[in-house]
């Protein structure tokens, strides 16, 4: 029952381990390298060159790559297609992130497997559709409506788009839940060396199978915080699947409180729950520093950059980088600002991320943004003057 | 027959869920029976195929029957529906949908699936207006006809969703009132027989919503008003040319059936093609 990728095919298709590659083609090498069979997409600025990159690549592996009439539907097609067994997939950005949420409320409530690319660009509305932005970080976590939980990551290179790519399909499958990868058209446009993992480096997490035989199978039926077994359709176990209320046998139960609250609180909990597990970050901290910068995607170079030259300068700085933002991870964030008085959080939006840091950390260091929008990524020395001087409050 | 509807019951029925929630007259009903006669009459598989659906009083069929169902968001199914059949063509896709859902909020969905012509069956219940709200107007309800969201009468024209699909390019397309229960099963037969976008309009009445505001408060009103207001596509060629372009009537039966390529077969060909052009060309 095990998925395996066909290496030696895959390979064949995408050519040699190490290339010299733009981010939004490295975000599809990733999927097609974590077993994706099945895209739908519409095309965007600055995500356009995911689905170009997938219509080249998966037609070769024998999978169906669909250009649909809309970003709601290409979403929607992306569920049929899990449900079916597909480790499918789509790619946008921000006008098209706000009309998929509506699918992805959908695919938290009937625990669809299935990964998001959204490379972020400057908004609101149409916005500066060739501009790198970071505006879509809130409405990634609360963007559709009613409670939910979501897995988001977010690549600052183009190696981590292929590796976070990946990631994400086996989270999808092991949650059963959307995953995001938030990536930006800085990272999405730029290129940079990659290396694609050896044969063995590679792993595929598959939905747990049901156990029981159709008849005995109650398809949402899970411990409290755990996920169900999953029978994809035409497996002989008439699963029925709706995005209302259900009870166990994911038969409607729309006026049942006792119901909703445990579906609900199953389904945050899920993720909520597996925090610690789901937290990825990267510490670069040395004894004495004051001051910290908490990063994520492209910011998190910038922010790499400042270090430099304020280390150089002789200056204390510590720095954490968020790869993975959603769950928030709370303690790891805690952890890093402990002992330290302030906190800078640079980002290409005017304070987004910067509020749940100052969430998490509970008043324990004061929390800084370095904003900026309109397009350019941020000048290290803008974070080395947050600093020395200040940055904007939160 | 009646031994005829228990037997279909007992093998189709999902149990679970009865009784239903449709109201006093509804046409809803007869739909779910016209459809699991005409898949029994196929020998359709169960275990192979999924009922989609998007949301509204005839989204609510697949909950309804012991299969594979995927009650989707308001507009989508078909949607979904094309991921399902294109991800995993051996399954027969079967999507429920309603006026409201399909022509109005999914509109454009419909249209464009019927361009692509995945194969799939697209069975669209119309009762002229959105009934799981409460009956407000809708894509379908006719000019000038009463809703709870046009009280002093609708100012706009409705879709004829036939043409719609016609010219959009489905390969099949027929429409039916409740009052021709076996013309329907076989005409959803035959969408579902159809390699491509099988589309069956079905009129069926709403007493509780749609009838309410328009003097059809019961089936038998609503039923009149079928036979007085459509006319089969036989009956009207047999018309005079003058009669025939003065009839306003809502033209019920096949209305439109062509053999055309469909998309999973493009697909597989295009597949075939590109491992052909990939293996390594034979030394002689």
């Amino acid at each position: 029952m095990a998925r395996e990728l066909d290496y030696r095919r895959v390979m064949e298709v995408l050519g040699s381990r190490e290339q010299f590659a733009q981010g939004d083609v490295a975000c599809a090498y990733g999927a097609i390298l974590g077993g994706c069979d099945f895209f739908a997409g519409y095309p965007i600025t600055p995500a356009t060159e995911v689905a170009e990159t997938m219509a080249v690549l998966l037609p070769r592996l024998g999978c169906a790559v669909m250009q649909m009439e809309d970003e709601i539907a290409s979403l929607s097609a992306v569920i049929g297609a899990a449900w079916a067994g597909s480790r499918a997939f789509t790619a946008t950005s921000g006008p098209g992130f706000s009309l998929m949420q509506e699918g992805i409320g959908y695919a938290c409530m009937t625990e669809t497997p299935c990964v998001i690319i959204n490379v972020q660009r400057s908004g609101p509305s149409t916005g500066q559709p060739t501009e790198p932005a970071q505006g879509d970080m809130l409405q990634a976590r609360w963007g559709t409506h009613g409670d939910h939980e979501i897995i988001a990551l977010a690549p600052a290179s183009v190696q981590e788009c292929v590796d976070l790519t990946r990631l994400a399909f086996n989270l999808a499958e092991e949650y059963r839940n959307p995953v995001l990868v938030m990536t930006d058209g800085e990272v999405g446009h730029m290129r940079e060396k990659i290396v694609l993992p050896a044969e063995d480096e590679i792993e595929l997490v598959e939905r747990c199978p049901p156990t029981n035989k159709p008849g005995a199978y109650v398809p949402f039926r899970a411990a409290p915080g755990s996920v169900p077994e999953m029978a994809s359709f035409g497996t002989g176990f008439h699963t029925y699947v709706t995005g209302l209320t259900h009870d166990e046998r994911g038969l409607p139960a729309t006026d049942d409180a006792e119901q909703h609250t445990r579906l609900v609180r199953r389904l945050v909990d899920k993720i909520r729950d597996d925090t610690e597990r789901l937290t990825r970050v990267e510490v670069d901290s040395e004894e004495g520093a004051k001051v910290g910068i908490v990063s994520y995607g492209i910011s998190a170079r910038s922010a790499a950059g400042a270090v430099r030259i304020a280390r150089a300068e002789g200056r204390k700085i510590n720095h954490l980088r968020l790869i993975s933002v959603y769950p928030f991870p709370e303690r790891a964030v805690r952890d890093f600002a402990n002992g330290l008085d302030r906190i800078i959080v640079p980002e290409l939006n005017l304070g987004q991320i910067c509020h749940v840091v100052r969430e998490a950390l509970e008043g324990e260091a004061t929390v800084e943004r370095v904003s900026r929008i309109g397009g350019e990524i941020i000048p290290p020395e803008e974070i080395v003057k947050a600093l020395i001087e200040g940055g904007e409050q939160v | 027959m009646f031994n005829q509807a228990r037997k279909i019951r007992d093998k189709y029925i999902r149990d679970e869920m009865w009784p239903s929630i449709f109201c006093t007259g509804c046409g809803i009903g007869n739909v779910l029976n016209y459809t699991l006669r005409a898949i029994d009459s196929i020998g359709l598989d169960i275990d192979r195929t999924v009922f989609c659906s998007g949301i509204g009083c005839s989204s609510r069929l697949p909950g309804y029957i012991e299969a594979d169902g995927l009650h989707t968001t308001h507009g989508r199914a078909i949607a979904f529906a094309t991921g399902v059949k294109v991800y995993k063509p051996e399954l027969s896709v079967i999507v429920f949908t309603g006026d409201g859902d399909m022509a109005g909020i999914g509109g454009n969905h419909f249209i464009h699936a019927a361009r692509r012509n995945v194969d799939m069956t697209v069975i669209c219940i119309n009762n002229f207006n959105y009934g799981m709200t409460g009956g407000q107007v809708s894509p379908t309800t006719p000019a000038e006809d009463l809703s709870t969201t046009t009280p002093y009468g609708n100012l706009e024209e409705p879709f004829d969703l036939c043409r719609l699909a016609i010219g959009a390019g489905a390969p099949f397309v027929a429409r039916w009132t409740m009052g021709f229960p076996y013309e329907t099963i076989t005409a959803i037969e035959s969408a579902i027989r159809t390699k491509g976008f099988g589309f069956v309009e079905i009129l069926a009445p709403c007493p509780t919503g749609y009838g309410k505001a328009n003097e059809l408060r019961d089936a038998p009103a609503n039923w009149d008003w079928y036979k007085e207001n459509t006319i089969t596509r036989i009956d009207l060629a047999q018309l005079s040319p003058d009669e025939r372009s003065a009839n306003r009537k809502i033209v019920i039966g096949t209305l439109w059936k062509e053999e055309k390529p469909e998309y999973i077969e493009r697909w597989r060909q295009l597949v075939g093609r590109l491992q052909a052009d990939s293996e390594p060309a034979k030394s002689s």
